[in-house]
């Protein structure tokens, strides 16, 4: 009887893998970790837009006007509300890192505090800065 | 003169140390009170014209805060993006990408300080 090489019969077994995103159960520190880098390539299209909106403003009342035009569009209202979330998440989502950097609230209990904290403190800040541009247009 | 391990020393995986890492920092730093400061003045504008978004803009103070938000956010954008190619993208494509990225922020951030400047300096 031959024997078989060690070496092919472990090749023969699939190797573990380290359990992956589509098993997975959905924690907020995960789902606010991947909500940060989304939110930044997010705001870096919204970066573009800044860029194209103050290049709008310098050629003159036509185009400034268009761009606006297109910003006061119902597609363009929903970009911006997003462009807001994504942005108030962005900015609590990096001050709870700048917290983290002092090497402080790793517990598994402030972990989540400040997790919540981020997701209320966005959504009312996207809430109130939409009340408070809504009521200034008037 | 350096010996070859004081130059690997705390240089870590990146070869870089943690030149990246505080720049993301530093720049993260500078962009709250900036971003703040944009989106009010923003909100504020909400109702206005164009002239009296020109003459908030015309002023020195908004000058040259906008001039720092841009280059404070495309420097924090470069960065950031960079991370992002660097964990997803493993081909040959991913040193073209980053370059692509680092001049593509650049560009983008000249014109922005372009037209703000020649808000404040036009007719």
């Amino acid at each position: 009887m031959e024997l078989e090489p060690a070496s092919t019969k472990i090749l023969s077994r699939p190797r573990p893998q380290s359990p992956n995103i589509q098993i997975y159960r959905p924690q907020l520190t995960s789902v606010l970790s991947i909500a940060n880098r989304i939110t930044g390539v997010v705001l870096s299209l919204g970066a573009i837009g800044l860029v194209i909106w103050l290049s709008a403003a310098a050629a003159g009342p036509g185009n400034y006007g268009a761009v606006r035009g297109m910003i006061a569009s119902w597609p363009g209202q929903v970009l911006l509300l997003g462009c807001t979330f994504a942005f108030f998440l962005h900015l609590c989502g990096g001050i709870r890192h700048l917290f983290w950097d002092t090497v402080r609230g790793f517990e598994l209990r402030s972990i989540y505090m400040s997790g919540w904290a981020v997701v209320a403190a966005s959504v009312i800040l996207t809430i109130a800065a939409w009340i408070a541009s809504l009521f200034l247009a008037k | 003169m350096q010996t070859p391990l004081a130059k690997a020393m705390g240089l870590g995986s990146a070869k870089s140390g943690v030149a990246h890492w505080r720049a993301q920092r530093v720049s993260a730093v500078a962009l709250v009170p900036l971003t703040l400061w944009f989106a009010a003045s923003i909100i504020a504008h909400s109702g206005s014209d164009y002239a009296s978004l020109i003459a908030w803009l015309r002023s020195p103070l908004t000058t040259g805060a906008m001039i720092l938000l841009l280059i404070a956010l495309f420097h924090h954008t470069a960065l950031g993006l960079q991370v992002v190619i660097e964990d997803y993208v493993h081909s040959g494509v991913k040193f073209a990408a980053v370059i692509m990225l680092r001049l593509g922020c650049f560009a983008l951030a000249t014109a922005g300080v372009v037209a703000t400047l020649s808000v404040a300096f036009g007719r």
